[in-house]
């Protein structure tokens, strides 16, 4: 298989605070190839946005990597100054946020927005960046782009900001975008919409994509690969056909178990009991012991690690792991 | 745009009507203008002459409309004190204020907003923490204690500057004669200004620095970060702009209540402006300057007011109607 675009190894972010010491991400590892969409699954809290933060270190201060490395291409860039990660942003990775309505600058034309993008990172001049505004456009699905580039955000709908700012993080071309709840604020009809968009961008351009989520029925018709993650770790990271199918990690049952379904009529959802341990008071050993059906003695002390054969590996004691680590 | 225009035209002149109305009450009811322009050997059959003369017998609506004709040619009366028109008083007058007001105004928007951007954008930093220290002494020191310890530092101590009046003066049309174009006239202009924009830059500052925290919170500048957007365009672009919007409002606003309250700015200074001659003629009873006055600070605010929509409407597409959508 080629070099990964994104490789995370062993990252953790922590938040120190006046009390305590938060601990945001740990152990966090994961790889991202070309053309490839790996979604990341959790409730919220569990540091799937942190993870995306991270990589662009746009995490807000106090919070700060405290370990690991990032690479891009290969090349790190966990430790890059402030006008080298410019340099990174936009250009090699792109990201879409959760609210389309906030962000876009209010005061500026949708065309300003693209051609201010397009000329700090590609440099063409006033007509070329226009033009690449154009058909940017054009392949986000907005009607009219000509015309549109004149208009403001305030005058497009949920939907339709939210593919501008699809079209802002596609600008130059990034290897990598990053989507951190991309279509939680909008319908469900305008949902699906941006769904196939992405998958589309995704296959036509060969970019990678990081697809942040709660929502397990949209990594199902999405992802190529899910990681899952509980309190800062990733528990189980496999294809999506496989873990939808053969859940391993008791929580991701539980996930999977908790989708509601029409074929089977439940009285109630199930639910896993319980809540997340708060991040300033992450249990010893497995993190998700206190709240699993199968803990014993060796999940309450020692961690584990993520494991299994081929794609499918688990954090898990009881499920599915044969070998422990040392 | 233009329906804006017109609308707010109309809106202005019901408003100078009603402050109209005001001045006019003034006139009725702050003693009798009669007494105060006759001699104490006038006879009865004179006063009652004089008061034919002066239209004052007539029924009250007739006086008003009458005053607001007057008004509206801007024949604002003769002074009681000076016996010389109203209009001719104010319009030597006018000058020094403005120029005064402007200088004032100038300073406190550009330091304000210079020193309200460098605040937010370091705003853990020591000399941030200093300038906001400073700030609260200067929103909460009166005006006249602020021209007065000026006066003591840099005229009596230092002598470096003249501690009151106007001078330098350069004769630019029949009335106006302005002090910007010598070194004298702005030596004995710094004080005057400094004491009468520090409020307003205080102000200004502290304005700017809170609403531009705001704004680098927001997510279309986190989305500008994460676009690769080099960090002053971020700041002076994206941010700067969107904090101008509701500045914009305050520091109109503002310009307006420089021009007003300059009086006491006016007389520590005894700067010869419209509000020194203002409260001379309260010590005098001078119902026509006063009047007029009024008048005219009401005016200045229902222009700038109007002016301060229309910047709003200028800036903000989000206010332009919804002819695009």
């Amino acid at each position: 298989m080629a070099d990964p675009v994104l490789s995370v190894r062993d990252l953790r972010v922590e938040f120190p605070t006046r009390r305590d010491l938060l601990v945001g991400l740990d152990g966090v590892s994961f790889d991202i190839h070309q053309g490839e969409v790996l979604g990341f699954v959790g409730e919220s809290g569990a540091g799937k946005s942190i993870t995306g933060a991270a990589i662009m270190q746009q995490i807000a201060a106090p919070g700060r990597i405290a370990g690991g490395e990032i690479r891009l291409n290969g090349q790190r860039i966990d430790k890059l100054s402030r006008t080298g990660m410019e340099r990174i942003r936009g250009r090699h990775i792109g990201m879409v946020f959760q609210d389309p309505l906030t962000s876009l600058n209010p005061l500026m034309t949708i065309g300003d927005h693209l051609t201010e993008t397009i000329g700090v990172h590609l440099g063409l001049g006033r007509r070329a960046a226009r033009d690449r505004a154009v058909s940017l456009l054009e392949e986000v699905g907005i009607p009219e782009p000509a015309e549109r580039l004149r208009s403001y955000p305030h005058e497009f709908s949920g939907g339709q900001r939210q593919r501008i700012v699809i079209a802002l993080a596609l600008c130059a071309e990034p290897e990598l975008v990053i989507a951190d709840e991309p279509t939680t604020a909008l319908d469900v009809s305008v949902q699906a919409q941006i769904i196939a968009l992405i998958r589309r961008l995704c296959d036509t351009h060969g970019t990678a994509f990081m697809l942040i989520t709660h929502d397990m029925g949209m990594i199902a018709e999405t992802a190529d690969r899910v990681a899952v993650m509980y309190a800062g770790r990733v528990v189980e990271i496999g294809r999506v056909a496989d873990i939808v199918a053969h859940p391993a990690h008791p929580y991701t049952q539980g996930l999977i178990a908790a989708i509601p379904s029409l074929e089977t009529d439940a009285e109630r959802l199930r639910q896993i009991p319980g809540a997340m341990p708060s991040l300033s008071a992450i249990p010893d050993g497995c993190v998700f012991h206190p709240r699993c059906e199968l803990a014993d003695d060796l999940c309450r002390t020692r961690r584990p690690v993520l494991a299994g054969e081929g794609d499918h590996r688990t954090a898990c004691h009881r499920t599915a792991q044969a070998e422990y680590a040392p | 745009m233009i329906a804006l225009v017109v609308r707010r035209l109309l809106q202005s002149l019901v408003v100078m009507l009603v402050v109209t109305l005001i001045a006019f009450i003034m006139f009725r009811y702050a003693g009798d203008p009669v007494n105060q322009m006759v001699g104490v050997e006038t006879t009865e059959a004179e006063r009652q002459a004089l008061r034919e003369s002066l239209g004052l017998d007539q029924p009250t609506l007739v006086q008003f409309v009458r005053y607001v004709g007057r008004v509206a040619s801007l024949n604002f009366g003769v002074s009681f004190q000076f016996r010389r028109p109203v209009m001719e008083l104010l319009a030597e007058r006018l000058p020094a204020t403005l120029e005064l007001a402007l200088v004032a105004a100038m300073l406190s928007l550009v330091s304000g907003i210079l020193l309200g951007v460098y605040c937010a954008l370091n705003p853990r930093g020591r000399i941030s923490a200093a300038l906001q220290a400073v700030s609260l002494v200067g929103v909460s020191l009166p005006t006249f204690l602020i021209g007065i310890l000026l006066i003591y530092v840099f005229s009596v101590a230092l002598g470096w500057l003249p501690s009151f009046g106007r001078s330098g003066l350069v004769p630019v049309t029949k009335h106006w004669s302005t002090g910007l174009l010598t070194l004298q006239g702005w030596k004995s202009l710094l004080l005057p200004a400094v004491t009468l924009g520090l409020f307003q830059m205080t102000l200004i500052m502290r304005l700017v620095r809170s609403e531009m925290l705001e704004v680098l919170r927001a997510d279309f500048i986190r989305f500008g970060v994460a676009r690769g957007l080099p960090q002053r365009r971020i700041y002076f672009r994206h941010a700067l702009k969107n904090t101008l919007v509701p500045v914009i409002t305050v520091v109109g606003l503002q310009l307006g209540s420089i021009i007003a309250f300059s009086i006491i700015t006016e007389t520590v200074f005894q700067w010869p402006g419209m509000g020194l001659l203002f409260l001379q003629s309260v010590q005098n009873v001078d119902v026509p300057i006063m009047s007029t006055y009024l008048l005219l600070i009401a005016f200045m605010f229902v222009m700038i007011n109007m002016v301060v929509d229309l910047l709003y409407n200028a800036v903000d597409p989000r206010l332009k109607g919804s002819s695009r959508v």
